[in-house]
């Protein structure tokens, strides 16, 4: 018993941290992208920066929301999963 | 500009108006010392019920939030009352130049994002930034901030979801539903998934965004208390107890965490938003129906005559 809710703590742990590893991938490279592509726009115009910045920050919060996501799963993997698991697990071995 | 002479009862609306503003989340407070439990250490938690209302399906649990929130709208109300008390045509206080400068910049913003057809939409877009802001900014006062719930966020996406799908109607029932069949019939489950996403991912960008900043806090703070009874904690008596390193730099982080991403996530909901709204109405079609309605009209109006 004591063996199988600590394999359970074990994986929401591991998966919560490997979730959150793969999940901050994608926003990192996009969003580096995104300011790259924003410092040359202002570097050819340096008249449109505010235009540009606005845009710049916007665009990188919407590539944020699968970072985003990954942390909703992360942070409900071990705040929340733990308990609904070993609760699932005692009621079948009872 | 003249200074005119300020009754004595204009002073006591504008202070009742003021103590209306500031008394709600002094209640907040007062009522969150009140019921919570000293723990030790620190702790990560959702928001606390206060109490819970037996429903039929399931019992409806009032939390920190939801009274949080309600506090925050409390508040904007008397601060909006408080900013158009007195207005004149030509301004004779302070607050009426900063009104004016807010209702300027929100049509502006409004203006160029959502076109001409959604004029009357500068309170709107202005009330759920306010809202917004206020309940993230709330953090800063040792409140728990309204939008790390997401069961508040989401009322807000369903509110911008139905405004949606209520413009898309205007379109015609009949070309709202063939808009999932768009390029070809197979997509269909693919759109519906897209039109739910909408409202989802809405409502999870605000709450990932404002949990992430206090998760982060609080496990700074702990980290910090570990460090500082490391370094001190061999030291006897009280000396081994100050948490001298959790001083200052906590309130480093929340100056991002708390004042720029709460700001900034007020002005993306709010401004996604308005590209949702105006991005997916379709003008063309609309105007279409409106004509033919007109028509219509006016060939009864002549078979009648």
């Amino acid at each position: 018993m004591a063996l199988a809710i600590g394999i359970i703590l074990g994986c929401c742990a591991l998966g919560a941290g490997i979730c959150m590893g793969i999940g901050a991938i994608g926003p990192g490279i996009g969003e580096g992208n995104a300011v790259s592509k924003a410092c040359e726009a202002i570097g050819r115009q340096p008249e449109a920066k505010g235009d540009v910045t606005s845009t710049m920050i916007m665009g990188c919060a919407i590539s944020e929301t699968t970072g985003i996501y990954a942390l909703v799963v992360a942070i409900l993997l071990i705040f929340v999963a733990p308990s609904i698991f070993v609760d699932l697990l005692k009621s079948a071995i009872k | 500009m003249t200074k005119t002479k300020t009754s004595g009862r204009f002073k006591l609306v504008d202070t009742l108006y003021v103590l209306g503003m500031i008394l709600p989340f002094v209640l907040c407070m007062v009522l969150k010392v009140l019921t919570n439990v000293p723990s030790e250490g620190i702790s990560i938690s959702g928001a606390m019920p206060y109490f819970t209302i037996p429903m039929p399906i399931q019992d409806l649990a009032i939390t920190e939030a939801q009274v949080n929130s309600v506090a925050v709208i409390i508040a904007l109300f008397f601060m909006c009352l408080y900013f158009t008390h007195g207005l004149k045509v030509k301004a004779t206080l302070k607050r009426q130049l900063i009104v004016e400068w807010i209702v300027e910049k929100t049509k502006n913003l409004v203006n160029a994002n959502m076109g001409d057809f959604f004029n009357g939409y500068e309170p709107f877009i202005a009330a759920i930034m306010g809202l917004s802001a206020v309940s993230s900014l709330m953090a800063l006062l040792g409140l728990f901030p309204p939008t790390s719930d997401i069961n508040i966020v989401a009322g807000w996406a369903i509110l911008t979801f139905a405004l949606i799908t209520y413009y898309k109607l205007k379109g015609g029932f009949g070309n709202y539903l063939k808009g999932f069949t768009e390029p070809i019939f197979v997509m269909t489950p693919l759109n519906i998934l897209g039109e739910v996403a909408t409202p989802v991912s809405l409502a999870f960008r605000h709450y990932g965004n404002v949990l992430s900043g206090s998760v982060i806090a609080v496990l700074i703070a702990s980290a910090l208390q570990g460090v500082s009874e490391l370094l001190l904690g061999w030291l006897p008596g009280v000396f081994g107890e100050i948490p001298f390193l959790q001083v200052g730099l906590p309130a480093v982080l929340s100056v991002y965490f708390d004042l720029f991403s709460g700001c900034m996530q007020a002005f993306i909901f709010a401004m996604l938003t308005m590209l949702n709204i105006s991005g997916n109405f379709p003008r063309e079609l609309y105007e279409k129906r409106q004509q033919k309605k007109q028509s219509k009209k006016s060939q009864k109006i002549k078979t009648n005559k």
